[in-house]
């Protein structure tokens, strides 16, 4: 029943109108950057940002120490959510299988089993969309208890099952989220069930439902148009005028209804009362159909009161407003041909709301779109749109990348003409402060080592300073000298030689504590120095590895990249191509089909304002009035 | 009168053979708009991957991690700050400036994060000031301006700044 298709439609646009959320404590920061632009709407950019960080999560040897870790649920849930946002129902579904296949959280698994089964549903796959159903258990979050049971009943409904569905939908009256929707698809599902009278009850129910906001509003009357229609075919005419009469007058039915109403009028041999909605109607926007056929159906009603002269001028009028019409569509199909619709729908300023398709209408050059509104808003033809859109912006994208790459290739060239000439100097010079450094390492590697055996084995004269080295070495040749020296004054030399030699002996073995624990802070100030060094010396072989990483190793990539950017963009373009032309041929077909319509409308105008003057002109002459049968709802 | 009758029973009558008309080609476009969708989803998932390959070329020629700084702008949780604007230096040279739109907005608000600047710092001290423009919920303009000094070592460093009506507030990650 495609009925109910339209209010699972809006059911499902209602649950999926929620945007994505960071954590509280939020970890990642470029977790948040994707959550950012999907919060906007732009989920390639969100996809793009979260695939990357989920690639680098995965590659860390120690994921735990990752700062993805602590949002990684939420991340390979929110993939999976971003995908179906933009539209790639595939891969959505392999995201949002692997959160389920893996151990996470009754919660988190039952509302990826949920997410599954709405993706299975959007594709028509309502078995599959159960399967997903059933593996709910246990816990199901609060947030989409309803929605659960909601899809559920709807995915019953696709099976031929609307017994099960009415049980689930009947549970599902209280709920707040639901209000209008779960109503209407409770007496959709007992009609289908063949339980009419229940179902007519229902519907009632549902239609006069005390709500304000637009959906519920709106399926409020879409209850009461199927009441009416549904008294129409029983033919309870006045009951079928009252449902009628509960539609809006500024909803989305309301011209329908007003038609209807008109027609039901009609059938109960009401003309006078007819006349009533169709002048309402005859007024509004002549594109719509329903304004249209009452451009006809009105002055019909004057002529089966005998006002011909009244009739023939409105026969007059709707004639002249039809080929007015019929002129508007050739020239909607001759610029849809054109190619403007298309460009049309790529105006980016166009793209800035939600609302965009009905701002289409506003456009001064595009009369392609007055009339197809109906066709835009229709699911199949959002989707193909929406393609087009994004098979537009992913054109755009790659446009920009081609450049980027010719930039980065000459920002790589102009690196190489100014580090190849310099790196070989460069690298001449290094080698020499780098035997400097060495060898001065190892002086001080020498040092360190002497000092610390002296901590174990103390060595006074090893801490001698210059003047006393000196000395000592004087007084060890004057010692040697005197070895071999002959004289009275030998032994008294040799006395002072000795007292000399233990004064310095006395001094160094006497300062030796204070000597070492000064050898010991030059030493700690040495290596100061040469953590200087060694910081300057990493830093030198950090930068002189990036001047080198800055222009070497990138050909490969970048070569791999413009191939595959020029392959997407190919098939970018031809599926653009392929995609603008469907929708250009859907359109003109639309069109074509409105205009036929207008074309039997226009013969039966022509037709119906000659009979009527003659008419006008009879009872002028003669009034005799003649009732004929009605002429029945004409849509 | 009967003759009015029988055109309209004709008009319907032609109207119903378009509409049955149409519904044929509906089935048919709805199948090959079916066929177009899945070809598309793939040409997307082809083009993210190339993106991906091209973030991290970017990131590699562009951003050295031994240089690599990124600033990253959140709202504080709950608090009712209008942002408009936001400017941010750097050891005194003007980075990164953004006006939000009421969508940019929204989208902190919700719990997002802004990446306002990626760019190149040497290793070291350096000095951060971060520039706020807004509205309270009274109604009234507000504006604040903070310094922060940050040290850049050797590894990529991400900076995030919550800013409130209370506070700016600088975090390290």
């Amino acid at each position: 029943m495609p009925r109910a298709t339209l209010i699972v439609g809006l059911g499902l646009a209602s649950a999926l109108a929620t945007g994505a959320c960071a954590s509280k404590d939020l970890r990642d920061l470029y977790f948040g950057e994707a959550v950012y632009y999907a919060n906007q709407g732009h989920y390639f950019e969100a996809l793009e940002r979260l695939d990357a960080e989920l690639a680098l999560h995965k590659g860390v040897d120690e994921p735990q120490r990752d700062s993805l870790h602590y949002h990684i649920g939420e991340a390979e849930f929110s993939v999976g959510d971003f995908e179906l946002y933009y539209r790639m129902h595939h891969r959505a579904g392999h995201a949002i299988k692997a959160v389920l296949e893996g151990a996470v959280d009754e919660n988190v698994r039952n509302e990826a089993a949920y997410r599954l089964a709405r993706i299975h549903f959007q594709k028509d796959q309502a078995a599959d969309a159960l399967v997903a159903l059933d593996r709910i258990t246990g816990k199901v979050p609060v947030a989409i208890r309803d929605d659960v049971e909601f899809l559920r009943a709807n995915v019953y409904l696709a099976l031929g099952r609307p017994g099960d569905a009415a049980a689930v939908l009947k549970r599902l009256q209280s709920a707040q989220s639901l209000t209008g929707f779960a109503a209407y698809n409770l007496g959709i599902a007992m009609l289908q069930e063949g339980r009419e009278q229940d179902a007519i009850s229902q519907l009632d129910r549902a239609g006069q439902l005390k709500v304000s906001d637009a959906g519920p509003l709106a399926i409020r009357d879409k209850s009461n148009m199927l009441l009416g229609k549904l008294m129409l075919e029983a033919t309870d005419f006045p009951h079928a005028q009252q449902y009628f009469d509960r539609v809006r007058l500024d909803g989305p039915f309301s011209n329908q209804a007003l038609l209807s109403s008109g027609w039901a009028d009609v059938s109960s041999q009401n003309f006078e009362r007819a006349v009533v909605p169709w002048s309402i109607l005859a007024k509004r926007e002549v594109t719509d159909a329903a304004v249209q056929e009452a451009l006809l159906a009105l002055p019909y009603a004057y002529s089966k009161l005998n006002v011909h002269g009244r009739a023939a001028v409105l026969y007059g009028d709707a004639l002249k407003s039809f080929g007015e019409e019929l002129n508007k569509v050739d020239a909607s199909i001759k610029s849809i041909a054109d190619g403007r619709f298309l460009k049309a729908l790529v105006r980016e300023e166009l793209q800035q709301d939600k609302g965009w398709v009905i701002r289409l209408r506003t456009l001064p050059d595009s009369p392609e779109t007055f009339y197809l509104m109906q066709l835009m808003a229709s699911n199949d033809f959002q989707t193909a749109l929406q393609n087009y859109l994004d098979l537009e912006e992913l054109r755009k994208k790659m446009a920009g990348w081609q450049k980027s790459l010719d930039a980065y290739e000459d920002m790589i060239r102009l690196r190489k003409q100014n580090y190849d000439p310099l790196l070989p100097g460069i690298d001449s010079q290094f080698r020499e402060l780098d035997a400097q450094i060495r060898l001065r390492m190892e002086q001080r590697n020498h040092l360190q080592q002497r000092l610390h055996q002296l901590l174990v084995e103390p060595r006074p004269d090893l801490l001698a300073n210059t003047d006393e080295r000196i000395a000592l070495d004087r007084i060890h040749a004057v010692e040697q000298a005197l070895e071999h020296a002959h004289g009275a004054n030998v032994d008294q030399l040799k006395q002072r030689v000795k007292r000399l030699k233990g004064t310095i002996t006395w001094t160094l073995y006497t300062t030796y504590p204070e000597r070492l624990t000064e050898a010991h802070e030059h030493l700690n100030a040495l290596n100061a120095d040469i953590a200087v060094l060694t910081k300057q010396y990493q830093e030198f072989v950090r930068t002189r590895q990036a001047a080198e990483h800055s222009y070497l190793g990138y050909g490969e990539t970048i070569s791999r990249l413009r191939t595959r950017a020029a392959e997407a963009l190919q098939n970018v373009n031809q599926l653009m191509a392929q995609q603008g032309h469907l929708i250009e041929t859907v359109a003109i077909d639309e069109l074509k089909n409105r205009r036929a319509r207008l074309e039997v409308y226009q013969t039966q105008a022509r037709y119906a304002v000659a009979d009527s003057y003659d008419r006008a002109a009879k009872t002028q002459a003669a009034p005799a009035p003649e009732q004929a049968a009605p002429a029945g709802g004409g849509h | 009168m009967r003759t009015l009758r029988k055109f309209w029973i004709a008009t319907i009558a032609a109207l119903g053979v378009l509409a049955s008309a149409s519904s044929v080609a509906d089935a048919s476009y709805r199948e090959q708009m079916k066929g177009l969708d899945e070809q598309v989803q793939e040409v997307k998932s082809d083009v993210l991957s190339i993106a991906a390959e091209l973030a991290r070329l970017e990131e590699r020629l562009l951003y050295p991690s031994n240089t690599h700084l990124a600033v990253f702008i959140a709202l504080a949780e709950r608090d009712t700050l209008r942002l408009d604007a936001v400017q941010i230096q750097i050891d005194g040279q003007p980075v990164a400036h953004s006006i939000y739109s009421f969508k940019e907005l929204e989208a902190l608000q919700k719990g997002g994060v802004q990446r306002i600047y990626t760019g190149n710092v040497t290793t070291g001290e350096h000095q951060i000031e971060v520039s706020i423009a807004g509205k309270l919920d009274t109604g009234k303009d507000y504006a604040r301006t903070e310094h922060f000094a940050f040290t850049k070592g050797i590894e990529p460093k991400l900076i995030g700044v919550t800013l409130g009506s209370s506070q700016l507030q600088l975090g390290d990650w």
